[in-house]
């Protein structure tokens, strides 16, 4: 046997400077309908027919959420969360996509996605009690369409695929999507969903929000490619979008879920976005990023575009932007006080859900655990 | 009555012929379990009686399989994975130990997993690495999964049904070695419940227990022992988790000697858990510590050594001795 020849200075395999986190240029192969400044722009492959109120819907939606997410971080910092995992940059992405969904059908989130939450009607503080440590989400997945948080990374879309599977054994019409981040392109579910996903034409949507970091390791790292062009090698369509566009992700996204519906199988959507806060409260992003980057995204707000446009069209005026802030001070308020009020789980609980039949050595030692607690004088919280 | 003569293979292919009757949302998948019928032939003929859309080759990716049924499940369907070989499970170890065992208790019992995972156990077929591992400590540490092991073609045709008729996830023990062993089945009995034990031998000096394919290991140590005077009762535990031991505890207080056989690897395998349990609720009636048969701590070796690794009639007969003679 040869020895290996002995090193005498590690070697960087991937020399070279970071890519900058920047958006692509518009019109290079990325759907824009509301530029930066706020201008209505025109697709030739996404007509967007909207009223006036839905676009002051969407407004409404945005502000309300990202008051949420402010709120929640605060909440964090004075103790009352165990940690909070910030959407801020992201609301575009989250309502645009969660907008873009017919009732009945279903969502499978990550983490993060509190904007698609408030879009499937689950009560801000279902998803504070997560945070808070009471339960896994207080909120009814099968009534709300809308599952719970999954923490593992990427796992939920193989949960979406086989959820599709179902929709399509039933022959129904509905939909599914199933939202991932940059980092979990990674994963080896994942890629398994989209194999799934395709073999079986499988009407899911798989909703990439590239937010340009895996807490702190940059999308190079993960792919060598843009994101979106990876469905070409699973054999459906990619598509990229600006992320911080309302409009554009709604548009991209009801016409994936149409073409799900309509028996066509699964398309992959990257919404090409940023995240401005930190992963979560635990973390520190001035480790990793120039705040030079921060900045530049800041000029591609999610909401300042959406409002330059509803002012400059004549679709809302200040009163309606008032009004808006008005309900999202309102909003906060609820959260606030609903969030700091939330009674602890009872402790005995805990033994009540792990099985639908429960087993008589659990039922057991939920009888010790009472009996224990009960042993002290007066009870013991 | 109608009675037939069944292999475990066979009991276990009626079994869930009678399953995808019975239920419309019952749904095979897994690899090569279409046209080829499952490399042991277990799903022979299923895919097509019941066509593509109930008997499901999938891609080969065992996380897809697993995730894919908790997805199904979410929708109201009641799959029945089949993982080719023991070994073989590790791939999807993720979603079934984080997702399909966790998501009854995460949705406050709004979702429930009705999943079977059935999974080709242990050795003795001479086979390559990975092909005859005894992966049940692993499932049964973990909360929201329930493990069972059968050994009989009787257990076989009923367990399997009884198990995908179970509203929690199950990961159903196939005992390979001992697919083609037959036995009378009584198709129209009352089975016995799924999660309890049962004595397949009575006895008086030392209690013998086992599951799946040990439990033939056990009965014929306790037929040679009874030509030496010994006489060995035999438990068949059937259900690895949750445990039920009150038959056991009852054999152990009268025996006051206790054996575990399994050809998991010993050290923090389920007889670890049954001593620990038999010693706090028997301590007074015991006369001998509780031992342990079972794999060695070692890897799986190659086959030409599996006899060595295994538990055999002898290795019990050891332990019984040693037990008797403490």
């Amino acid at each position: 046997m040869t020895a290996l020849p002995e090193a005498t200075e590690m070697v960087d395999p991937v020399p070279g400077a970071a890519a900058p986190h920047l958006p692509p240029e518009r019109g290079v192969d990325t759907v824009q309908l509301l530029t930066p400044e706020g201008d209505r722009v025109e697709h030739p492959d996404y007509p967007l027919d909207i009223s006036d109120e839905e676009l002051r819907g969407l407004y409404r939606d945005l502000v309300l959420v990202r008051r949420w997410d402010a709120e929640a971080t605060a909440l964090q910092r004075q103790g009352e969360l165990g940690i909070w995992a910030s959407l801020l940059g992201q609301e575009a992405a989250q309502v645009g996509a969660g907008r873009a969904l017919a009732e009945g059908d279903m969502a499978f989130p990550t983490y993060r996605e509190h904007g698609v939450a408030w879009t499937r009607g689950v009560d801000p503080l279902h998803v504070m009690s997560l945070f808070r440590g009471v339960d896994n989400g207080g909120w009814d997945p099968v009534a709300t369409r809308f599952n719970l948080y999954t923490i593992v990374i990427g796992s939920q879309c193989l949960h979406a695929t086989g959820y599709a599977m179902g929709v399509q054994r039933d022959g129904s019409e509905d939909a599914v999507l199933a939202f991932l981040g940059d980092g979990a392109t990674s994963q080896g579910e994942v890629n398994e969903a989209m194999i799934f996903a395709a073999s079986f034409s499988a009407p899911v949507v798989f909703f990439c929000q590239n937010n340009q970091y895996a807490i702190s390791v940059p999308l190079e790292r993960q792919t060598r490619v843009p994101l979106y062009q990876r469905a070409t090698g699973f054999g459906f369509p990619g598509v990229r979008v600006d992320g911080n566009d309302v409009l554009a992700v709604l548009a991209v996204t009801r016409a994936a879920l149409a073409a799900a519906r309509e028996g066509q199988g699964p398309t992959f959507i990257e919404a090409f976005t940023y995240r401005m806060g930190a992963h979560t409260t635990s973390d520190d992003p001035t480790r990793y990023r120039l705040a030079s980057e921060l900045e530049e995204w800041k000029l591609r707000d999610p909401i300042a575009r959406l409002k330059a446009h509803l002012s400059r069209s004549g679709v809302a005026d200040a009163q309606f932007f008032d009004a808006v802030e008005a309900e999202a001070d309102e909003l906060a308020v609820r959260i606030r006080r609903g969030t700091v009020e939330m009674p602890d789980p009872a402790p005995a609980g805990m033994f009540d859900h792990v099985y639908a039949e429960q087993t008589p050595y659990l039922a057991a030692q939920k009888a010790e655990f009472e009996a224990y607690h009960a042993s002290f004088e007066g009870g013991h919280q | 009555m109608t009675t037939e003569t069944l292999t475990i293979g066979k009991a276990l292919n009626l079994g869930l012929r009678k399953a995808m009757e019975d239920d419309a949302k019952v749904v095979l998948m897994g690899e090569d379990i279409g046209k080829l019928g499952g490399v042991f032939r277990i799903t022979d003929g299923l895919q097509k009686d019941f066509g593509e859309a109930r008997v499901v080759d999938t891609p080969l990716a065992e996380a897809g399989i697993l995730g894919t049924a908790a997805g199904l499940a979410m929708r109201g369907y009641r799959p029945v994975c089949e993982i080719q070989f023991d070994g073989f499970v590790f791939p999807a170890y993720n979603q079934i130990v984080t997702q399909v065992a966790k998501i009854h208790a995460r949705s406050q019992g709004t979702m429930p997993m009705p999943i079977v995972i059935r999974i080709p156990m242990g050795g003795g077929i001479g086979a390559v690495e990975h092909h005859s591992e005894s992966p049940e400590a692993y499932f049964a540490h973990t909360a929201g999964l329930k493990v069972v092991a059968v050994s009989n073609p009787v257990d076989a045709y009923w367990g399997i049904q009884q198990a995908i008729a179970s509203p929690d996830p199950i990961v159903f023990l196939e005992p390979k070695r001992r697919y083609w062993e037959k036995a009378e089945v009584d198709l129209d009995a009352t089975p016995d419940p799924l999660f309890a034990s049962r004595v397949v031998r009575g006895g008086d000096d030392v209690t013998v227990l086992a599951y799946g394919p040990m439990v033939k290991t056990a009965l014929q140590a306790a037929a040679a022992a009874a030509e030496e005077g010994r006489s060995l009762e035999v438990i068949d535990l059937r259900t690895v988790s949750p445990l039920d031991l009150d038959p056991v505890v009852e054999s152990v207080r009268r025996t006051g000697r206790c054996v575990v056989v399994h050809e998991a690897p010993t050290s923090l395998g389920l007889g670890a858990e049954i001593a620990a349990r038999i010693t706090e609720t028997c301590f007074h009636s015991l006369e001998s510590p509780v031992l342990r048969v079972g794999g060695y701590d070692t890897p799986y070796p190659p086959s030409k050594l599996e006899e060595e690794y295994l538990p055999d009639l002898d290795r019990v007969l050891d332990a019984v001795d040693r037990s008797m003679g403490f």
